[in-house]
């Protein structure tokens, strides 16, 4: 992949489109057109380094903040801005599995069914899921929940790790079920939450 | 209903962070006090004092026939003439008529609407909204920074509670603009506390910040790590705090003697009760002296059983947030205490209950805020590593058919933040679309707050569904909102900016900034002529950097030409006169405009050399997969 160059804003002088800061004037440059991954310099790839994830993340807000910027002009701090949105907006996707597996289908093409354009033909999987939250409706206390909730958490362990698979294997088509089904339980963990949170209230 | 509608030259914002050279303080804008802290030449934040050594200004105002009084003067006032005298106005804030009047305020004080559903107190003759009277309080502290430090203070960081809507955050900011204060950055107070708490003891990992002030209650879950404060999560409830809990004693005290108090006799009465809590601090027992109701033993287990209900508020909170980020209790590192409330031997045993650990309690829970937010206020005009990463405390959401909330940016979501989202048209023709923007966690936009109406005019008339409008959510770094649209299917797409309305109709805010003696025009004014400055001084700055690197790419015949403009903006520099300086700079641009021409020319050229080369050298490479490059 190779820079392009284009005008700085500030000094009109050449700079690379994917550099933070102009290297003749030091003004800092809006973000660059460039994938998630490539914004934290790591390869397009499902099995990614979290913590080296987070470690670039916080490396990059550092330099970019708007805060680094409140003295400087309009321009520069409206830019900051612009950075620290895209920083935060490809932090968000990638440190999610499920955000990470659905934003790397779109890159490869295969996201349809995910972003709710297509519909879930996955007829075992629907089943399981109103089984699932019949049996969330009739639980009548908190350990009854919890036990429920840990079920389905560890599953969605697994499914992580099957996506791992299936995108080491380049298997779009499974990787995109394996997605689908994340999603899925992460919905029912989520009313699981909700359900717990009500207990708490008493 | 009536919006403030702000549209602006792109670039150009109303109230910029202008010049590094002013003073800027830590402002703790709290429902009971409020308190202001400067960061000095040893880098250690300190309190401003009055000339009595007291660090607290109690946040309430006294409105006389002729002259406006804050702080302990107009506590005192208020013993003979309670009806003249406000507090904790905070809870107010970006409020509408209806929930205020749930509020203690609502029940001693007249309220009613403006005409755009905000609420107005009525005080000896006066109708004023929240936002005026903020910004008497915020006048005072001003004044007393002023004092303190023998010099001008126009710019501060403002705290305010994390859990604060996008209205209360944009009336801060209106009132620090009445007081003619320009907000560097509100800042949560969790978050400011957090800032200083750490940076003080160098803390790292997991902490809880448990903020139970006069009015208000914050939990937040922050990561500190090497200089970096990131929220991750956070919630609160804008209404509870020790005010509910005076609130509790006097109505204790009312039945115990069987005798409603009126309205007028509760201010005072109230005072009393807070005292009394206060006492109780220290003393098992202690006597409320409340004249009519009589002296009434009041003992330390009576007083935990009057705040138990709003402590089980606060710790259901704690419960569900722990859960919602899966975060156990006991991974939490340590629980830090802010508010004057948390000096409640109750609340600690609750908060110990809880966290399962003793919380933190060594720096002065009711200093910490303001000292976290004059650090942060230094590091933003003097620069500093340490970064700030917060989040947004509600979710935003739009209303769709049905009065069902589509949400757009969800809570606990890092900002800044833009999300854009497409919306079309239902009837063939239609030209017009409406939008209405919620902020809140429930589903029905009737449990949200309404933050903003507005239509979106001009859409090409076309069948029902061909429109795309494209919506634009976009929260800054003081989690203030600025919605914008545009039309994309035609092309001519045009865009508008809008911020919510919070409180002051236009016609309000022109009227307080004429009235305003601290000539907010005015200062509005000099602030667009620094903007336009520091924009100057950029472009001579990038142009020096650029023949620096590049002065054999300028021609003789332009250097004249170049060094006469340069010395235009310089003069220009020097003045006031804004639009001549704008003049000086565009035709400075034009004449360094070739010369950065011929730069791009040159790197392009040996780039598209460069490319070739490595083109080549790539070729060779999948033709090798030994990986053996040529030098």
């Amino acid at each position: 992949m190779h820079a392009t160059l284009q005008a700085c804003w500030s000094c009109r002088g050449p700079v690379e489109n994917v550099a933070l800061f102009c290297h003749t004037c030091g003004a800092i440059q809006p973000p660059a057109a460039v994938d998630h991954f490539a914004r934290f310099g790591l390869p397009v790839r499902f099995d990614i380094d979290g913590d080296e994830l987070e470690r670039r993340y916080l490396g990059l807000q550092q330099r970019v903040h708007p805060d680094r910027f409140a003295a400087k002009s309009a321009r520069e701090r409206l830019i900051a801005e612009q950075q620290a949105v895209t920083l935060n907006q490809a932090y968000q996707t990638l440190e999610d599995p499920l955000g990470r597996a659905a934003y790397l289908l779109t890159l490869k093409g295969h996201g349809a069914t995910l972003a709710g354009e297509q519909t879930v033909k996955d007829p075992a999987l629907l089943a399981e899921m109103l089984a699932a939250r019949e049996a969330l409706a009739e639980c009548a206390n908190e350990p009854a929940v919890e036990q429920l909730a840990a079920r389905e958490g560890a599953r969605a362990v697994v499914l992580v790790a099957q996506l791992t698979d299936a995108f080491a294997a380049e298997d779009y088509k499974r990787a995109e079920t394996l997605a689908v089904q994340l999603k899925y339980v992460r919905k029912f963990l989520e009313e699981a939450r909700v359900r717990l949170a009500g207990f708490h209230y008493a | 209903m009536t919006n403030l509608l702000q549209i602006h030259e792109p670039g150009q914002t109303p109230a910029p962070h202008a010049e590094v050279e002013g003073l800027a303080v830590g402002i703790d804008l709290g429902t009971t006090n409020s308190l202001v802290a400067v960061v000095g030449n040893a880098g250690t934040p300190e309190i401003l004092r009055d000339e009595n050594g007291e660090a607290l200004m109690p946040s309430v105002v006294a409105y006389l026939d002729d002259e406006v009084i804050v702080g302990s003067f107009a506590v005192d006032i208020a013993r003979s003439q309670p009806r003249q005298v406000i507090s904790s106005i905070k809870r107010l804030m970006g409020r509408g008529l209806a929930e205020s009047q749930e509020t203690p305020q609502g029940k001693r004080h007249v309220l009613s609407a403006s005409s755009g559903g905000m609420v107005r107190v009525h005080v000896n003759d006066r109708v004023l909204s929240p936002i005026e009277i903020s910004a008497d309080i915020l006048r005072a502290l001003r004044h007393r920074a002023e004092q303190a430090l023998s010099r001008s203070v126009d710019k501060a960081v403002i705290t305010v509670p994390a859990y604060f809507d996008d209205g209360a955050r944009a009336a801060t900011k209106e009132a620090a603009r009445l007081a003619g204060l320009q907000v560097l950055r509100l800042v949560n107070e969790p978050t400011a506390a957090a800032l200083r708490y750490g940076l003080e003891k160098g803390a790292e990992g997991l902490y809880a910040i448990f903020d139970l002030g006069g009015g208000t209650f914050d939990i937040s879950v922050l990561q500190l790590e090497k200089g970096v404060f990131r929220v991750r999560l956070t919630a609160g409830d804008t209404a509870l705090g020790g005010d509910d809990i005076d609130q509790a004693i006097l109505e204790w005290a009312q039945r115990r003697a069987a005798l409603p108090l009126p309205g007028n006799e509760q201010e005072i009465a109230l005072r009393e009760a807070r005292r009394a809590k206060e006492a109780l601090s220290t003393l098992e027992e202690t006597d409320l002296i409340v004249p009519r109701l009589g002296p009434l033993k009041l003992s330390r287990t009576q007083l935990e059983e009057l705040a138990k209900p709003f402590l089980d508020r606060a710790i259901t909170l704690c419960a569900r947030l722990l859960l919602e980020g899966d975060i156990p209790a006991e991974v939490v590192k340590g629980v830090v205490l802010v508010g004057g409330s948390t000096r409640m031997p109750y609340v600690r045993r609750r908060v110990e209950d809880f966290f399962k650990k003793a919380p933190l309690t060594d720096i002065d829970p009711d200093l910490v805020v303001a000292e976290g937010a004059a650090l942060q206020a230094h590091a933003l005009t003097r620069g500093s590593d340490t970064l700030l990463l917060d989040v947004i405390p509600l979710s935003l959401g739009i209303e769709t058919m049905g009065g069902i909330v589509e949400k757009i940016i969800d809570r606990n979501t890092p900002i800044p933040v833009a999300k854009a989202q497409d919306f079309t048209t239902y009837q063939d023709g239609q030209t017009r679309l409406m939008l209405h923007v919620v902020q809140g966690e429930r589903e029905t936009v009737a449990h949200t707050r309404s933050l903003a109406r507005f239509e979106l005019g001009n859409i090409p008339p076309m069948v029902a569904g061909a429109a795309r409008i494209r919506v634009t959510f976009a929260v800054d770094a003081d989690g203030l909102l600025t919605v914008s649209a545009e039309e994309k299917t035609t092309g001519a797409s045009t865009s508008i900016e809008v911020q919510p309305s919070h409180g002051l109709t236009e016609e309000e805010t022109i009227a307080m900034l004429r009235d305003s003696l601290d000539h907010a025009e005015e200062d509005m004014r000099s602030r667009l002529l620094a903007e336009a400055k520091v924009e100057a001084e950029r472009i001579l700055l990038a142009f020096a950097s650029a023949r620096r690197q590049d002065d054999v790419l300028l021609k003789d015949e332009e250097r004249g030409k170049i060094a006469a403009a340069e010395e235009e903006v310089r003069r220009r520099l020097a003045g006031d006169d804004r639009d001549a300086l704008l003049l000086a700079t565009t035709a400075f641009e034009k004449a360094t405009h070739d010369f950065a021409q011929r730069r791009m020319d040159r790197a392009i050229a040996e780039a598209l050399q460069g490319q070739r080369l490595d083109d080549i050298e790539a070729d060779m490479a999948t033709a090798r997969p030994s990986g053996e490059k040529n030098a």
